[in-house]
């Protein structure tokens, strides 16, 4: 009987703690990782109680994993595309909410970028230039884009290799093992790679916007948590992070 | 079904000619460290005999990350092929061969090791009363007896840089006709959503995974126990 009671007890507690401890799971482009790890922190000083599991990765593969079922609650893409197309596709609890616009950089661990531009890369003493794949890569398209418009593509194509993802490219450049890379601002700005080297800013004219937009994802539909996420990223403390990363924000 | 684009087929042609580099240079360096594994009995033969199946354990992206970080400028191997003149081996196919070397090295070294214990010490011992120098023995005995051991080694070595995905993705760079193999072909194909050509170019190496193990289990019985 005393076992029975204690038992019963156990069980309205763990009841209780489920009925306030929520849990999600945010699959996040790579080049949030510094952003978005901050965001999450502050959150998470406000809300001691709630657990908060970031994935950083691939846009595109996040795509075809959220199509797949599989269990992420939140879903923020580096290009605002493919939030869209799994909207389109009934995939997504909520409007896609465009977040930020990501912007390009020159980058170097090596040499200081800063007093670069993108004639540069066409010097001899560059041997080999890093962007992430153009063919699935948000970043690395727009890297593409702004060698196509400056005239370069064609002289720099033999120097091109290609990351994975815009982390991916931003190790090439880092390991030295690439002298410069086109990479993303807010990766550059990150204190680890701004000790070394220098940005110079691709003038957002070269290239379509990298516009990158959020989605709550249908498995979340009355995951209060993930309302609750999806409304602090609209607040002030939020927006002051991602410009410090050196994101633009929509109005 | 079977529609394979240029950039599939050379590709391919890459990865065949990656395996076959790789599986000649692992006959040459994998049948001396077999042939002493086989016979030693010195007290680092345990040692050893775990650095040749590290890469059976070893994640590649391990493998991958000190890689990077060692054939770069900064790293040992980096300065040291720097000072020979040929430069950083990341981002080259040579690169490639060198991290699928390390890869593989066990896939060579297990089935010879197996092939040269099984034949044991008589035959040897029988050459060296007729007055077989070691090195005659060894070509004149011990290669034809290990015969079925070196096929299954040299299939299994070649089939496995085959299937090799996570070194090649981490050093390679992608550079199609220098480093983007099959494998890496598939992954670009999956992330950019094009299925169909996913489909194609996996298809085809679906069936020569199989035809090759299928090679394998059906030369000899015993060849099961390999790998």
């Amino acid at each position: 009987m005393k076992l029975f009671k204690m038992l019963t007890i156990m069980c309205a507690l763990l009841l209780s703690m489920n009925a306030y401890a929520e849990k999600i799971t945010i699959a996040a482009a790579s080049d949030l990782k510094f952003a978005m790890d901050e965001i999450v922190g502050k959150f998470k000083e406000a809300n001691t109680k709630d657990e908060i599991d970031v994935t950083y990765g691939s846009s595109g593969k996040f795509q075809t994993q959220i199509q797949q079922g599989a269990p992420y609650d939140l879903y923020f893409s580096a290009d605002i595309a493919f939030p869209r197309e799994l909207a389109k596709n009934g995939f997504s609890a909520s409007e896609v909410m465009p977040y930020a616009l990501g912007r390009i950089v020159l980058w170097s661990a090596a040499m200081d970028a800063s007093k670069m531009s993108l004639d540069s890369l066409t010097s001899s003493k560059i041997s080999h230039i890093a962007i992430a794949n153009p063919k699935h890569a948000p970043y690395g398209k727009r890297a593409e884009e702004a060698l196509r418009a400056t005239n370069l593509w064609g002289k720099v194509e033999a120097k091109l290799v290609y990351g994975e993802s815009i982390a991916h490219t931003a190790q090439f450049v880092q390991t030295g093992n690439a002298q410069v890379g086109i990479i993303a601002l807010s990766l550059a700005l990150n204190p680890e790679l701004a000790s070394k080297g220098g940005y110079w800013l691709i003038p957002d004219t070269l290239h379509a916007p990298l516009e990158q937009g959020f989605i709550i994802t249908r498995r979340a539909e009355g995951n209060d948590l993930a309302r609750k996420f999806a409304d602090y990223m609209r607040s002030s403390a939020t927006r002051a992070i991602m410009t410090k990363y050196g994101f633009v924000l929509p109005n | 079904m079977m529609h394979l684009t240029p950039s599939d087929i050379q590709a391919i042609w890459l990865t065949i000619k990656l395996a076959g580099i790789v599986t000649m240079i692992l006959l040459l360096i994998g049948t001396p460290i077999a042939w002493w594994l086989a016979r030693t009995r010195a007290w680092w033969k345990g040692p050893v005999g775990a650095v040749v199946a590290l890469p059976l354990v070893l994640p590649p992206s391990v493998l991958g990350f000190y890689l990077l970080l060692a054939m770069g400028p900064n790293g040992a191997v980096g300065q040291f092929t720097q000072a020979l003149g040929i430069g950083h081996l990341p981002f080259t196919f040579w690169g490639l061969v060198i991290a699928s070397v390390f890869y593989s090295l066990p896939f060579m070294v297990q089935p010879l090791q197996n092939a040269f214990e099984a034949i044991g010490e008589r035959p040897l011992e029988v050459a060296a009363t007729l007055r077989a120098s070691p090195l005659d023995a060894f070509f004149t005995v011990a290669v034809p007896l290990a015969l079925p051991g070196f096929i299954t080694a040299s299939i299994l070595t070649f089939a496995h840089t085959v299937g090799e995905f996570g070194v090649v993705l981490m050093i390679g760079g992608n550079i199609p006709g220098e480093t983007r193999v099959a494998s890496v072909q598939i992954y670009d194909h999956v992330e950019a959503l094009e299925y169909m050509q996913a489909h194609s170019l996996s298809a085809v190496m679906l069936i020569f995974s199989f035809a090759v193990l299928l090679c394998v289990y059906t030369w000899r019985p015993s060849a099961k126990k390999v790998g």
